[in-house]
């Protein structure tokens, strides 16, 4: 029945995101004007582009996620639809558990549209036997991002600043996860191979998405 | 009988430290490789590791606060993190000083520096919260749910100098692995940690009383839009 | 058994007690309107006895449960301006486990009289059929104990038509109504019991008397001190 209940949430989310494509058009827009901007800073010809492809790649996704992440619950309260939720008989962590599955295939589905356009913009030789490597890094570190990013949602949506705050907590407790997906990405567009970073990030993501799913109910009701 | 601890603390801990400079200061030679700079070290080891325990110690009194639902464990937790995030400034500053002179830059990207650096920002987040919620049972929750999410960082932080190759020295003092300074010279660590130990006591104390004042202040005002 | 047992309720905010001691037996059946000034603290009860906020101290108990079989209808509609009114119902039941949602939110249109517009989204609705849509969500799941806060102020003739219609309904199931209400008559009409909530505090409980209809300025006058 939880995973029912998470289905039910997770479609719900994403029904709504397609009807109204309000995040996603954001994000799209917001990932590409960002890789334009920084192909200006940084000439895309130079070799030093394979020494922080991975870095660039996401920061992008980072910045695009924040679009994301910050309507999750923002979209509850429009029509108090978030006390209606919360009365349901959906435990918390089924809702942070539903929401975090739409953000996160949300989420992917932006990077995965992003992808060719790095490639394409900065040359970045990207053979076949990268393709996995590549996704599976990507999956790892968009789940610690999304993760961090629902529960803080969740924490921010009735804070008069939200705006604000939901930055300011959650870029930090995301760097670590960001740095490992970096190396990583950096490893694996340079063929070389994934290293520590590799059981760095599965940790983290294992470890928060504990402490999320734990804290949902603290953060939700009072 | 506070105000009588506070000033005792603040006399012990203002006496150790003068006499714990003089011997820096006096006493002790300079460093084979690093001359008069290494001094900065009786000063940054304590400093972070009274910041990091601090943090700790802030989610051990979360949990306390999440479990009991006692405002007090609340108001200390708040106070220990404050101060612990003053230490932690302290241990950056000092920390950049030094390497300005050793490795001849303000910052290295090393993952020791980072993770603390990022820890830093979170609990700094974590004092941007707390001043964003007005409800004090409100703000007490979501601090919490912060600061045990931020200490994974500190732990993090902890762990960086075995986890990877960094930059930052490794450990020397005699109680870890690997260390081992010459005679005379880890005393005055210690010595130092003590002192600072003492003042940020007394700092919690000051802090948790205001923050007692403040929920006082809070609770009257309800009170009286409420008739 | 009660529907509901409310025992030794206290709710602060930081130190101030926004719900003192409060303690009401609700048998099934009955429809209670909550009444009280603003700030009295009949929100606050009506979000814990909802879930959406715990209490300091005391407990709420549905049939001897920690849990029961609640709707809420409270300032806000609490449906989603993209979704049709289908979809709408349809969400809510998978929510509630009803066994064929998508029927059961066809019944529910029909009874609240949008079924000519099921697939309309709810933001393109009049305020008078958001708030019926509203209603719908509400009584969906054939709840045991409906919590309602401040119902009737800002709806259309229909809309209240539809409202009353459907809570006489429950209350003929033998199911049980809370509302929160400012001494309205629409409200009064439909209760079997009244209380009285100030600074927090139940001053009165009892039944609904014809006094009451009549005068319906007259319980806070007896029992309120101003």
């Amino acid at each position: 029945m939880f995973l029912q209940q998470v289905w039910t949430i997770a479609a719900k989310d994403l029904h709504s995101e397609l009807r109204t494509k309000e995040a996603w058009n954001a994000s799209i827009a917001f990932t590409v004007v960002i890789l334009l901007l920084f192909s200006f800073a940084f000439d895309p010809s130079s070799e030093q582009i394979r020494e922080f492809s991975g870095g660039l790649l996401w920061m992008t996704y980072a910045f695009a996620g924040a679009l994301v992440l910050n309507r999750s619950f923002a979209r509850e309260l429009q029509n108090d639809c978030l006390d209606a939720l919360i009365a349901s008989p959906v435990s918390s962590a089924a809702l942070f558990t539903g929401k975090a599955f739409a953000n996160f295939a949300l989420l992917f589905a932006v990077e995965l549209v992003s992808l060719p356009v790095f490639v394409l913009f900065y040359n970045v030789p990207f053979g076949a036997g990268k393709y996995l490597p590549m996704l599976l890094v990507m999956a790892l570190g968009t789940w610690g991002l999304t993760v961090i990013g629902t529960l803080f949602s969740a924490l921010t949506v009735n804070l008069r600043l939200r705006e604000l705050m939901l930055p300011t907590l959650v870029y930090p407790m995301m760097i670590p996860a960001l740095i490992a997906a970096m190396t990583i990405t950096t490893n694996v567009l340079a063929g070389n191979d994934l290293g520590f970073g590799m059981r760095f990030l599965v940790s983290f993501d294992i470890i928060f998405t504990l402490l999320a799913v734990v804290f949902v109910d603290t953060v939700l009701v009072g | 009988m506070r105000e009588k601890i506070i000033i005792g603390l603040a006399v012990f801990a203002g006496a150790l430290l003068a006499w714990n400079m003089n011997t820096i200061f006096t006493a002790l030679p300079d460093e084979l490789n690093q001359g008069a700079i290494y001094r900065i070290i009786y000063f940054h080891v304590p400093a972070n590791i009274l910041g990091m325990t601090g943090f700790g110690l802030g989610m051990l009194l979360s949990i306390g606060y999440l479990v009991t639902k006692d405002l007090r464990y609340d108001a200390l937790a708040a106070s220990v993190t404050e101060v612990s995030l003053v230490f932690a400034s302290i241990g950056l500053a000092t920390g950049s000083i030094w390497a300005r002179i050793i490795w001849g830059v303000w910052w290295a990207w090393d993952y020791r520096l980072t993770s603390w650096l990022v820890c830093w920002l979170i609990f700094g987040g974590y004092l941007m919260l707390r001043r964003a919620v007005d409800e004090p049972n409100q703000r007490a929750r979501f601090a919490a749910v912060v600061s045990i999410l931020g200490s994974v960082n500190a732990y993090i932080s902890y762990k960086s100098i075995e986890w990877w190759n960094t930059q930052h020295p490794q450990p020397v003092l005699s109680i870890r692995n690997g260390g081992g300074m010459a005679a005379g010279m880890e005393a005055p660590i210690w010595w130092n940690l003590l002192a600072l130990a003492c003042f940020s006591a007394i700092l919690i104390m000051v802090r948790t009383r205001q923050e007692a004042i403040a929920n006082e202040i809070d609770t009257l005002r309800r009170m009286a839009h409420a008739q | 058994m009660n529907a509901l047992e409310i025992d030794g309720v206290w709710k602060y905010f930081g130190d101030f007690p926004a719900l003192r001691d409060v303690a009401l037996s609700i048998a099934p059946g009955s429809a209670l309107a909550l009444l009280g000034r603003n700030g009295a603290g009949k929100t606050t009860l009506l979000r814990i006895l909802a879930g959406l906020s715990r209490p300091s101290r005391g407990s709420v108990k549905f049939q001897g449960k920690l849990q029961g079989s609640i709707g809420i209808l409270g300032h806000g509609i609490g449906v989603y301006d993209e979704l049709s009114a289908v979809e709408n119902l349809t969400l809510f039941g998978r929510l509630h486990n009803l066994p064929n949602p998508r029927k059961r939110a066809d019944e529910m249109l029909e009874r609240v009289g949008l079924s000519r517009v099921r697939d309309g989204l709810a933001r393109e609705f009049s305020r008078g059929m958001r708030q019926r849509l509203a209603v719908g969500r509400a009584f969906l799941h054939d709840p045991e104990v409906l919590l309602l806060d401040e119902p009737f102020t800002a709806l259309d003739d229909r809309a209240i038509a539809v409202l009353q219609s459907m809570i006489k309904e429950m209350r003929d199931q033998g199911r049980t109504i809370i509302m929160s209400t400012h001494q309205l008559r629409e409200a009064l009409e439909l209760a079997s019991h009244v209380a009285l909530l100030q600074r927090g505090q139940i001053v009165h409980a009892g039944e609904r008397t014809q006094q009451m209809l009549d005068d319906t300025g007259w319980l806070y006058r007896t029992y309120g001190d101003n």
